[in-house]
């Protein structure tokens, strides 16, 4: 069974990220590459995509006169993807087992971040 | 695999040969060098050798000599490498080494050990029950398919390292379960035969659900599996189960056209343009079906098989004789009782004694916690409020099952139930907002 | 160069569409041949619809590596209903896909105007590099 597992934040809690020591921030992305690898191991990775802070993001609504109608603005307080991970799993528990682990990656001094991850199954 | 593409195109001949060919020399190179899961890796990569040379060079004389020599030749460097690697880290005594043999007078003997039931040795081994079912049908499939990794990640969506990883962990339970090379003692064969069974049948049917709508570029795994469940059948040619099964796939697959709609929306059966039904497939699976049930014993597939003969056996909708599926389905439901088959049956007892009688049915799976929520049991649901001309419950049955489900397909059909019913059916107008046009 | 393009579904608990069948087969058919073209045009790299969101669920790290599965999402949550990948050769290439995915019709055979988010991603490094 395919699950996508979303990490979202907002401009402040990306902010708040960029504050950490540099080393927590190499733990931390250091914990979410052991799991990917995990994962290939396990016969379960699909893919994985991390997504930088949306500055370029656009918001597209639509055609005037066969040209999309772009809009770059990206309110304050929106949550936007961070990234995902795409898995193949015999389970949903495993899925949200392997989202637990994802939500338990260490933060600022080595606390679990804690971060929801939304599990969602493919249609 | 990245060689520059052949100048002549690959022929489904020679990848159907080579196909036929993998199980037979992985079962006699495994139980020559009592290792089956390098030999699965030397035996796949003779298959590759042979996708990059024969193109080229053609098909050898001797095309199954050709794959045992590269494949043993690969065994015995191996072999060398390890006998090396240990001989750097301890003092091997003689007894620890495995004599390499002289590789031409081997792969002699090798083919002459070559032994039909081998194959029947590889499908128990790929399907034992401590497998995972996505890792016993991945293992199957290269194993005893003869497909490659590419192609099985291919076809479940994954990438292909995931697929050999998969792959890989799957034969390290089977050496950590310590089964041998060895033919399951015939009383152990029935036990083991229904794993066997189970994984043949999820690759029909992950092969035939995922058929709507699928690119092209897929392998057909309901045609693997319906090969692969033949070559069970010649190896295993009394089995009634065997027989069941296979009959169970071509019934089934016959109806494989009269699916799918051009916008690849699922069409249910009884909707279906029966003439796009493939009658070959539906004779043949008849007939294994007749001489399944003369056997005498009465089995989970050869049921199933039962009622998809009933079904294909009408001419229009209203010519099936659902007694006949639903006596069908009393039995199943004893062979095999679970959630699945007590919806069907709920279906069959809708179509003989009506819908109220269906739905009373269907009560008594609400305290089901396997079923209950389940999307499956609204659809149905909905299908007998709709026969009984209760359209509001209908359409709020569908929804719900539109919602619960997670293969877009049936989302898409379940929502169009619900909103032709609407349409057909629209609430009085002071309690709803004017409808749009 | 790579995008991902978002499209955003109602909240949980809002229920499927409830349009005349003869939009919503209008509405599938209109995705169905825009993969269609993404394909042929060799820009199609991924394409996805998620189940509905009565399905999801937020996890967060437990105890004792036991996830916590039952975490209620924000009232004003929007949810992701499905993506695609495509690899173009222009920015522009892109809004102008994404501009398609948002005129997709609606009820009455109206466009939409869904608003679709279009990123700039780079490919993922393969996991044994990570």
């Amino acid at each position: 069974m395919k699950y996508i597992l979303l990490m979202s934040s907002t401009k402040a809690g990306v902010s708040g990220y960029r504050t950490w020591a540099q080393s927590d921030r190499d733990t931390h992305m250091q914990t979410l590459g052991a799991i990917v690898k995990g994962l290939v191991e396990t016969g379960e990775f699909v893919a994985t995509q991390p997504l930088a802070e949306p500055t370029e993001a656009k918001v597209v609504r639509g055609e005037n006169n066969g040209l999309p109608v772009t809009d770059g603005v990206f309110p304050e307080a929106k949550e936007f993807l961070l990234g995902y991970w795409i898995v193949d799993v015999d389970s949903p528990e495993r899925a949200y087992a392997i989202a637990g682990r994802i939500s338990a990656a260490p933060g600022p001094g080595g606390i679990p971040t804690n971060m929801p991850i939304e599990v969602r199954r493919f249609a | 695999m990245t060689e520059a593409a052949s100048t002549s195109p690959w022929d489904p001949a020679s990848e159907h040969l080579l196909r036929e060919l993998a199980p037979q020399v992985l079962g006699v190179i495994a139980r020559r060098f009592r290792d089956f899961p390098s030999a699965e890796d030397a035996v796949q990569e003779a298959l590759l050798a042979a996708f990059r040379q024969w193109p080229r060079e053609g098909v050898p004389e001797n095309p199954r000599g050709w794959l045992i020599h590269v494949a043993s030749r690969r065994m015995t460097d191996m072999v060398r490498s390890e006998i090396a690697r240990r001989d750097r880290e301890t003092v091997a005594t003689p007894e620890d080494e495995p004599a390499v043999e002289p590789v031409d007078k081997m792969e002699a003997e090798i083919e002459a050990e070559m032994d039909p039931e081998d194959t029947l040795i590889l499908l128990f081994m790929c399907c034992h029950p401590a497998l995972s079912p996505s890792s016993a049908i991945a293992l199957t499939l290269r194993a005893v398919g003869g497909l490659t990794t590419a192609e099985i990640a291919n076809a479940f969506l994954v990438p292909e390292a995931t697929m050999a990883q998969r792959i890989s962990r799957a034969k390290q339970s089977i050496r950590a379960s310590g089964v041998p090379f060895r033919a399951p003692a015939p009383q152990e064969r029935g036990e083991r035969l229904p794993a066997v069974l189970r994984v043949l049948y999820l690759i029909f049917s992950e092969g035939y659900a995922s058929s709507i709508g699928a690119t092209l570029q897929r392998l057909d795994l309901a045609r693997e599996a319906i090969r692969l469940t033949r070559s069970t059948r010649a190896l295993l040619p009394q089995d009634a189960e065997v027989a069941g099964l296979l009959a169970l796939m071509l019934l089934t697959d016959a109806r494989r056209r009269a699916r799918t709609g051009s916008d690849g929306e699922l069409i249910p059966l009884d909707q279906q343009d029966r003439s796009l039904w493939d009658q070959a497939e539906i004779a043949e699976g008849t007939a294994l079906l007749t001489l399944a049930l003369s056997k005498g014993t009465v089995g989970l597939y050869q049921l199933q098989a039962a009622i998809a003969a009933v079904h294909d056996e009408a001419a229009r909708p209203e010519d099936t004789d659902w007694p006949q599926i639903l006596a069908l389905y009393e039995l199943l439901l004893r062979v095999a009782p679970g959630p699945m088959v007590t919806l069907n049956h709920a279906i069959a007892v809708a179509m003989v004694h009506g819908p109220a009688s269906g739905l009373d049915r269907l009560q008594a799976l609400d305290g089901d916690e396997r079923l209950s929520g389940h999307y499956r049991l609204s659809a149905v649901r909905a299908h007998l409020f709709e026969m009984l001309g209760d359209f509001q419950q209908a359409i709020h049955h569908y929804r719900t099952a539109a919602a619960g489900t997670t293969s877009l397909p049936e989302q898409n059909y379940l929502i169009a139930q619900a909103a032709r019913l609407d349409d057909a059916h629209k609430e009085p107008p002071n309690r709803q907002a004017p409808s749009e046009s | 160069m790579k995008y991902i393009l978002m499209m955003n579904t109602m909240r949980a608990g809002a229920g499927v569409p409830a349009w005349p069948k003869a939009d919503l087969q209008a509405h599938i058919a209109f995705m169905l041949n825009l993969n269609r073209d993404l394909r042929d045009s060799g820009e199609l790299v991924q394409a996805e619809g998620l189940s509905f969101p009565d399905q999801a669920r937020q996890v967060r790290a437990g105890k004792d590596g036991v996830p916590i599965t039952d975490g209620v999402f924000p009232e004003s949550k929007e949810f992701l209903a499905g993506f695609w990948i495509v690899d173009v050769d222009s920015p522009d290439r892109a809004y102008a896909i994404a501009a398609r995915i948002s005129a997709a019709p609606g009820p009455g055979g109206a466009p939409l105007n869904m608003p679709i988010e279009v990123r700039p991603i780079m490919s993922a490094p393969p996991p044994e590099m990570l």
